[in-house]
């Protein structure tokens, strides 16, 4: 009977926290494999303006970027202060967004090759000038799928 | 002599602490932040095979100069009109072959929503921010346009159907439901926004 001896009374035994480690380090890759870096920093000023009757935006993998806006002091000086594209990393002209746009489809897997949206993140002080180049090249290249990203607000806001 | 006895272990307690410290790392640095915006499609390049002939009544014209100033339908009009004055337009209904429209039936004006075109024309010095209201108004009109059918119909707005319908967590027979509705409301008041090459200033 020593086998199923009974247990003292009053005695709890301690937690285990052995397996601690274990829960932290599975939330630790949950948010490792969730995590987006940001693949390029801003050069340029980026106010969005406002709009109401905004989509969301779903789908990451789905959306190629392109900012316009004036480039930041510290680029201002050797770029000037008219309104710039960047690709990714870099200032580019107007004709250069197309061959980006085919090189962006192109690391795309084949299915989501025909559903790319263009997001194009724009300075609300940019002209619509450069704006058009950039819709002619992408009509060019057949990415007609765009998205004038905004924040969430009354339209108005942009006018003031 | 308590070398004899094999390496010490190695004391695993901080492991967590380690651990815990990399998770708020990675908690901080996450952003999980969706864009939104003005969703617009953008012409083809090729002109169409067919010239269609659009009577000028159809055409909703509406011009953006340099200083942001807005004329529609030939008018000068003040950005907060513009959407009313698009949904008159849209909704006018001057055939009569629309039995679901409410507009005043004008003659000058659309023959139904199915001909109705709005067309955008800017100037290359329009500031970004005041196309960006206008595009908003004018998705604006069709928006209201069709939230009025959706709740007629459905009673639902169009923009809720939309985003469930666009959104991935929503399970695929709610969707197929979702599809036929959203294409109908479509159909009803289809998006007909066409935007001209920009002129340029002088």
């Amino acid at each position: 009977m020593s086998k199923f001896a009974k247990k003292k009374d009053g005695e709890l035994p301690a937690v285990s926290t052995a397996s601690l480690p274990d829960i932290v380090f599975m939330l630790l890759f949950f948010f490792m494999t969730v995590t987006v870096m940001k693949d390029s920093s801003l050069k340029v000023e980026n106010t969005l303006p406002n709009a109401s009757e905004i989509k969301k935006l779903e789908k990451k993998d789905r959306v190629i970027y392109i900012y316009v806006g004036k480039p930041t002091p510290e680029f201002a000086s050797k770029f000037g202060s008219e309104p710039k594209i960047q690709l990714n990393d870099k200032f580019a002209g107007p004709s250069e967004v197309g061959d980006y746009i085919l090189m962006e489809r192109a690391k795309k897997s084949q299915d989501l090759q025909n559903v790319l949206t263009t997001a194009l993140k724009v300075d609300k002080n940019a002209n619509m000038g450069l704006i058009s180049d950039i819709k002619q090249e992408l009509r060019e290249v057949n990415a007609l799928k765009v998205n004038y990203t905004t924040y969430d607000g009354d339209a108005f806001n942009n006018l003031q | 002599m308590g070398r004899r006895a094999g390496a010490p272990e190695v004391n695993a307690g901080s492991m967590a602490d380690i651990a815990f410290l990399l998770l708020i790392f990675f908690l901080v640095t996450t952003t999980i932040e969706t864009d939104a915006g003005l969703d617009r499609m953008l012409p083809p390049i090729e002109p169409p095979e067919t010239d269609v002939i659009i009577k000028q009544k159809n055409i909703f014209q509406v011009s953006i100069n340099k200083n942001g100033q807005l004329l529609a339908d030939e008018e000068l009009t003040d950005l907060k009109d513009l959407r009313e004055k698009a949904m008159a337009f849209l909704d006018n209904n001057g055939d009569g072959s629309c039995n679901y429209c409410k507009g005043k039936r004008n003659s000058e004006s659309s023959d139904n929503p199915e001909k109705a075109i709005i067309s955008l024309k800017n100037d290359r010095e329009t500031k970004y921010s005041t196309y960006i209201t206008v595009q908003n108004e004018l998705v604006g009109a069709y928006n209201d346009l069709r939230n009025r059918e959706s709740m007629r119909l459905y009673n639902r707005k169009f923009v809720e159907l939309e985003a469930d319908y666009l959104n991935p967590e929503t399970d695929s027979d709610t969707k197929e439901e979702l599809k036929e509705k959203v294409q109908k409301i479509q159909k009803l008041f289809p998006q007909k926004l066409s935007e001209a090459e920009t002129s340029s200033s002088n």
